[in-house]
């Protein structure tokens, strides 16, 4: 066993090293061997998370009645402010496509949805990123968006069997194009590395950005479905001399405290006006197929 | 222990000791002590490092570190790279190591931790995703050099036990 020198098995293992790390920034061919060792690391991963789950589940048994009488009553007026919106929304979206049909271009609001659940969370602070239990199995594929019930969370980076990782809108290397609700000035959000803070980078200092503005994605750059909260102005500096603005946002999705997230997979992200599509179908298709795999929620 | 003749055992064991540290190293804990979380898996290897220095070498740090690799979800090589230099170091020291006292065994172990995790730190710094300042992993090589003496009890406990040689 011993035989070999150990420090040409060093020099092996560093050779090797370098040659995947290379490999593994420049290609995806070493894709292979992190998705087989996937299999390897996902029910580690599964398992860290079962204290939660236990936690959770003793908490259900101990629930009280009138808690739950009460969570109860709450979630049926939800329901009732919900399907009154809905109503809304059919006539709202009707009309959408009725104009976009007339200014030739595709309507893609809608996308087929997955429900995941979080498993994990990157250990190391310098990353922000989750791990789901949902992976290449259950058809996720990356750059697929992930959000919650009150907006965007981040995008699926790396697709293991049976789990993959989101990275969140707020870590330092994460920036997407979004523009204002209220008046459609677009700018860039960029994540700062620490939970739940963002920044608008190079807005003028003319820009009508205001706080409580509320930021949607746009749609350009194909990853983010268009129109989704991302985040919501909380404060505005201009800075004399300065040539842009300083421009702080927060998250409207609870990036902390999630437990399930919704994956969402835009048919086509191309939604800025199209001449080339015919208008005749278009927004029928996708928002046939909207199908919700909600079974977390019937239980 | 025995004869070092004898035929080596407990493969099983050790792997079973490095998913506990895996699971170690993800579960989740608060901002605060995500700081100072030791490195698990790099601890049990070195502790299979420094006493069954024939059997546990370059090579289980490598396959290991790639293991850490996907699991924490870094680029592929930046822990393997750590933790074949780290097994490498403890098995040239082995032998010195073995007589240390304990503060000087904990000092050993925070070098050997420090050095690997600086070296992961750079592979990450230079794929661009770091953000806090490199003396951050000083809060977890000190926690690592804390934590050691207690897991080499109960890793010799285990080791004992079930007979792994």
């Amino acid at each position: 066993m011993s035989s070999a020198n150990p420090t040409y098995r060093l020099l092996i293992a560093l050779v090797l090293a370098v040659v995947l790390i290379a490999l593994d920034q420049r290609s995806r061919w070493v894709d292979p061997l992190r998705y087989v060792l996937g299999y390897l690391t996902a029910p580690v991963q599964y398992l860290a998370h079962l204290p939660v789950d236990a936690a959770n589940g003793v908490m259900r048994l101990t629930e009280t009645r009138t808690r739950l009488m009460e969570s109860r009553e709450r979630l049926e007026r939800q329901v009732l402010i919900l399907e009154q919106k809905v109503q809304r929304l059919a006539v709202l979206q009707a009309e959408n496509t009725r104009l976009r049909e007339l200014l030739n271009s595709s309507a893609n609001l809608d996308a087929s949805v997955l429900v995941a659940e979080i498993i994990g969370v990157d250990p190391d602070p310098n990353r922000q990123e989750l791990v789901i239990n949902k992976g290449l199995r259950d058809e996720v594929s990356q750059g697929q968006a992930v959000l919650d019930s009150e907006g965007l969370i981040g995008q699926v980076v790396e697709t293991g069997p049976l789990s993959a990782r989101v990275l969140l809108i707020t870590d330092a290397s994460h920036a997407m194009s979004v523009q204002v609700n209220r008046n459609g000035v677009r700018a860039i959000l960029a994540g700062t590395g620490q939970g739940s803070r963002l920044r608008l980078l190079y807005v003028p200092d003319t820009a009508d950005i205001r706080e409580g503005d509320l930021l949607v994605s746009t749609g350009l750059g194909k990853l983010y479905p268009r129109g989704y909260p991302v985040a919501r102005v909380v404060s505005v500096n201009h800075q004399s001399g300065a040539s842009f603005s300083d421009i702080e946002a927060r998250p409207t999705a609870h990036l902390d405290r999630v437990s399930h997230v919704l994956l969402v997979q835009s048919m086509e992200p191309v939604s800025a006006p199209d001449m080339e599509t015919d208008g005749g179908d278009a927004g029928a298709g996708p928002a046939d197929e909207a199908d919700t795999e909600d079974a977390d929620a019937t239980e | 222990m025995r004869l070092n003749s004898e035929r080596p055992a407990g493969t099983g064991v050790i792997l079973v000791t490095l998913v506990v540290a895996a699971l170690l190293e993800v579960v989740p804990l608060s901002d605060t002590f995500n700081w100072v979380r030791p490195e698990w898996m790099l601890l049990v290897l070195l502790y299979w490092v420094l006493s069954l220095p024939h059997r546990i070498g370059v090579l289980w740090g490598f396959m290991v570190g790639l293991y850490q690799d996907v699991l924490v979800g870094t680029t592929l090589g930046q822990w393997a790279l750590a933790y074949a230099l780290g097994a490498y170091f403890m098995q040239a020291a082995y032998k010195r190591m073995r007589v240390f006292p304990l503060l000087q065994q904990s000092a050993v172990v925070f070098l050997l931790v420090g050095s690997a995790q600086l070296l992961a730190f750079l592979i990450q710094e230079s794929v661009g995703r770091t953000f806090y300042p490199p003396y951050t992993i000083l809060y977890s090589t000190a926690a690592s050099a804390v934590i050691w003496r207690p897991l080499c009890g109960v890793l010799r406990w285990v080791q004992l036990r079930f007979l792994v040689r």
